[in-house]
């Protein structure tokens, strides 16, 4: 409902972005990583705000320069504004500004709703954040805390929540954030498209050892990833069997 | 022999405690102010000190350095900014502005006034309690109920604050609209005062709620209510809420007078007219109006729905649009100008500069996407720095500078001045510019260390030597006030030659201000170029 809401006044919107042409397609099959598209709209952004930075600058640089005081009595000669010029002064910048404004959200909304929706079929892991650690659980009951193992090229979406404060899941490769906290059920989603190590670490501050909260996602080759998932698997059975036989 | 001087001295002391008069209440908040500024600059640097290196540096204990933090965060916010700028400029100023021979209630002035030191004294005995708070400025729970520093202190000094901050609040609030000269009608009013009177009434409006978390908040510590615990019914995103409703508002709280004061130098030394001054005004009113529907910004990665998240995504991107006007009136206040670059001048064209950077680095913290990246890294505190924290105190140097022979009879030296501000001016760019850079490559904020990024380390040593710059810088502008006061030249009434009403007060205003009640009929603050 959200989306589609957010898909028709981002119709309406695209005119004021017409200039810009690189969209990400909304259409199609493919997985969009949101960490790809992450640092493209912040390229964009980045440009967008340089641009206004640097014009802001030169204007007051010249002004500064051309209008310095040469004599000590020397007063200001200010313009008198008509009262068009004052409303011109206002509601041409209003315009532009929120042309912009209105241009980055609507590019903002997309992204949101890339980060906000899981693409099916997602390998779900479940984490208990806690002081201090992240403790994930897979599908197959396997635990482990501080690693998080996956499989390199299929998209992982993390269901969260604390058993003590408010905690926060951040890899910073894969440009996300979300707080877990007790009561409440958060998730964050990342596609890891190759295998490789990225960091975990926790973004809200949780007391004494807040900065030492951290982990590792660690995404191998599909089969790898199998061998693993089964191995821990079996270490389970044999601690329950031998924990049945005692 | 020494009787008579020591009952001089003494006389003078009980002068000062026992005073009502605006300006010696702006001037003892200004005391009080600098003194939170001063220990809460170096609890900075010993943070950075810290952080100069991967692993323990000056600590071993991330318990000691969590309290550095805390201290730093909430007594720059709470004990030096909003009063340098809501009491000391605020109460110094708006009665010489709007011609007043006081305040409306200069006894609840004095209360206010006693009720900040209050403040002031209890925060700065975080040094000396056993259990020192160490849950940071925003105090968020579970954590700040669970933790064994001590949550009743860091509340009652919030309550005594605020206390303060809402009954100066109501006075300058009804000094603005009753105590006006004849003729000072509201369109001639400084910008000064007009961004104060709203920073005002943003005060007055959100500081309760504040007031209502954090009493919320040592109710469930102390007493086993259970608001914020979801165990019992309770939801540790009510605190959050609460508490950023408030503490985004207090953002403009800082930022709005800032401007105000930064108008009014920049109109002084450009000896020029506010551009589109009604638009600023308008512009100013507006920010009010919109601060309070922005605050689920600070909550972009903590579980809000997405409706609001995105809803005020595009109410927090939007509140550019009323400080971009403000900043087309701040700029075209240049245009035509004859502008001199006396050191107070300087400093408020630093604050410019600085708080150029600092909002636009606001849009990509603003739009919720990117920030689910950047929220709560060192880029975060790079942009507030930019924005707020150190653009607010270029913005109070530009306003003790400027008022400088106004309330001491003395002038500056401009050379030690300037070279305090260039000094300042390069390390906080060297500090805040680098953190930037190891925010968005993922360093988080509120980190004792940082052994899973040991690559950060090299950028880290650079905002350390960037924040011992600026710390030198401010200690060359205390001297340069030092030297003032001891050494420095007799002011005249009037030495920068501005049209503004402050400046007809004798040189330092007496009891009462003006002799008479000053006739503002053919009055203009901006009246500059009629000379012609
Ligand atoms: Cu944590
Ligand atoms: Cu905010």
């Amino acid at each position: 409902m959200l989306k589609r809401f957010g898909t028709s006044a981002l119709a309406v919107l695209t005119v004021l972005g017409a200039c810009s042409g690189a969209w990400a397609s909304a259409a199609g099959g493919a997985i969009k990583n949101p960490a790809a598209n992450w640092q493209h709209l912040w390229d964009e952004m980045l440009l967008d705000i340089t641009i206004i930075g640097v014009v802001f600058a030169l204007i007051i640089i010249y002004l500064l320069i051309r209008y310095r005081r040469t004599q000590p009595d020397q007063e200001g000669n200010p313009p008198v504004l008509s009262l068009a010029a004052q409303h011109a002064w206002v509601l041409i910048p209003v315009f532009l500004f929120m042309a912009d404004d209105l241009f980055l959200a609507a590019r903002g909304w997309n992204l949101w709703n890339d980060y906000r929706s899981v693409p099916a079929g997602s390998y779900e892991v479940e984490l208990k954040a806690q002081m201090w650690s992240f403790n994930f659980k897979h599908p197959n009951g396997v635990e482990e805390s501080g690693t998080l193992h996956v499989e390199a090229g299929k998209p992982v979406v993390v269901r969260m929540t604390s058993a003590d404060v408010v905690h926060s899941m951040f890899i910073p490769d894969f440009k996300v954030k979300e707080d877990s906290m007790p009561g409440r059920v958060t998730y964050l989603w990342f596609y890891p498209e190759k295998s490789g190590e990225h960091v975990i670490t926790c973004a809200e501050y949780c007391g004494m050892m807040h900065s030492g909260m951290h982990g590792k996602v660690i995404a191998m080759p599909k089969d790898q990833f199998q061998a693993w998932a089964d191995a821990e698997k079996a270490k389970i059975a044999t601690a329950n069997a031998e924990g049945g036989k005692s | 022999m020494s009787a008579p001087a020591q009952a001089g001295f003494g006389k003078v002391l009980k002068e000062w405690i026992f005073t009502c008069d605006h300006k010696r209440v702006g001037i003892l908040y200004l005391i009080g102010s600098l003194a939170a500024f001063l220990v809460a600059g170096l609890m900075a640097m010993l943070i950075r000190v810290e952080l100069s290196s991967v692993g323990p540096t000056l600590t071993a204990n991330p318990g000691t350095y969590n309290v550095w933090l805390y201290f730093h965060g909430a007594a720059m916010i709470l004990g030096f900014q909003i009063p340098a700028l809501t009491g000391f400029l605020a109460n110094y100023l708006i009665p010489l502005q709007i011609g007043a021979k006081d305040v409306a209630f200069p006894r609840l002035n004095a209360l206010s006034l006693w009720l900040f030191w209050m403040g002031i004294v209890l925060a700065l005995l975080t040094f000396v309690i056993p259990d020192p708070p160490d849950f940071m400025w925003t105090a968020y729970p579970p954590y700040s109920i669970i933790s064994s520093g001590n949550t009743a202190f860091y509340t009652f000094t919030v309550l005594i604050m605020g206390f303060a901050s809402i009954a100066g609040g109501v006075n300058l609030i009804t000094t603005i609209i009753y105590m006006r000269a004849p003729g000072m009608t509201w369109s001639k009013l400084n910008m000064f005062v007009w961004c104060t009177f709203a920073a005002f009434i943003v005060q007055l409006i959100f500081v309760p709620v504040l007031g209502t978390a954090v009493t919320m908040l040592t109710f469930d510590k102390y007493l086993g209510t259970t608001f914020f615990s979801p165990g019992s019914g309770g939801d540790v995103l009510l605190y959050q809420n609460l508490f950023w409703f408030y503490s985004h508002p207090a953002v403009y709280v800082i930022l709005l007078p800032f401007l105000g004061i930064v108008f009014d130098v920049v109109a002084t030394f450009a000896r020029n007219r506010v551009f589109n001054y009604k638009a600023a005004v308008y512009g100013a009113i507006a920010v009010a109006l919109m601060s309070g529907e922005v605050w689920i910004h600070h909550l972009y990665a903590s579980g809000m729905p997405d409706w609001i998240r995105i809803g005020m995504m595009i109410s927090t991107i939007l509140i550019s649009v009323p400080v971009g006007v403000m900043m087309i009136s701040l700029v075209g206040t240049l245009y035509r100008g004859a502008i001199d670059f006396k050191s107070p001048m300087l400093w408020a064209l630093g604050c410019m500069f600085l708080f150029l950077i600092g909002g636009l680095t606001g849009i990509p913290n603003a739009m919720s996407a990117i920030d689910l990246h950047i929220h709560d890294t060192h880029f975060v505190v790079a942009h507030f720095h930019y924005v707020m924290a150190v653009a607010g105190t270029f913005a109070v140097m530009a306003g003790v500078t400027y008022l400088f022979p106004k309330m001491f009879g003395k002038m500056c030296n401009e050379g030690i001045s300037k070279l305090g501000f260039v000094v300042t001016f390069i390390g906080a760019n060297v500090t805040f510019f680098s953190m930037f850079f190891v925010g968005l490559q993922g360093m988080p904020r509120r980190y004792f260390d940082y052994q899973q990024f040991p690559q950060f380390q090299g950028l880290n040593q650079l905002i350390t030597v960037g924040a011992f710059i600026m710390a030198l810088g401010f200690l060359i502008v205390l001297i340069s006030w030092i030297h003032a006061l001891v050494a420095g030249k007799k002011a005249v009434d009037n030495p920068w030659g501005s049209r503004s009403l402050e400046w007809t007060t004798s040189t330092p205003p007496g009891p009462g201000n003006w002799a008479e009640v000053p006739d503002c009929t053919n009055f203009d603050p901006y009246g500059y170029g009629s000379n012609k």
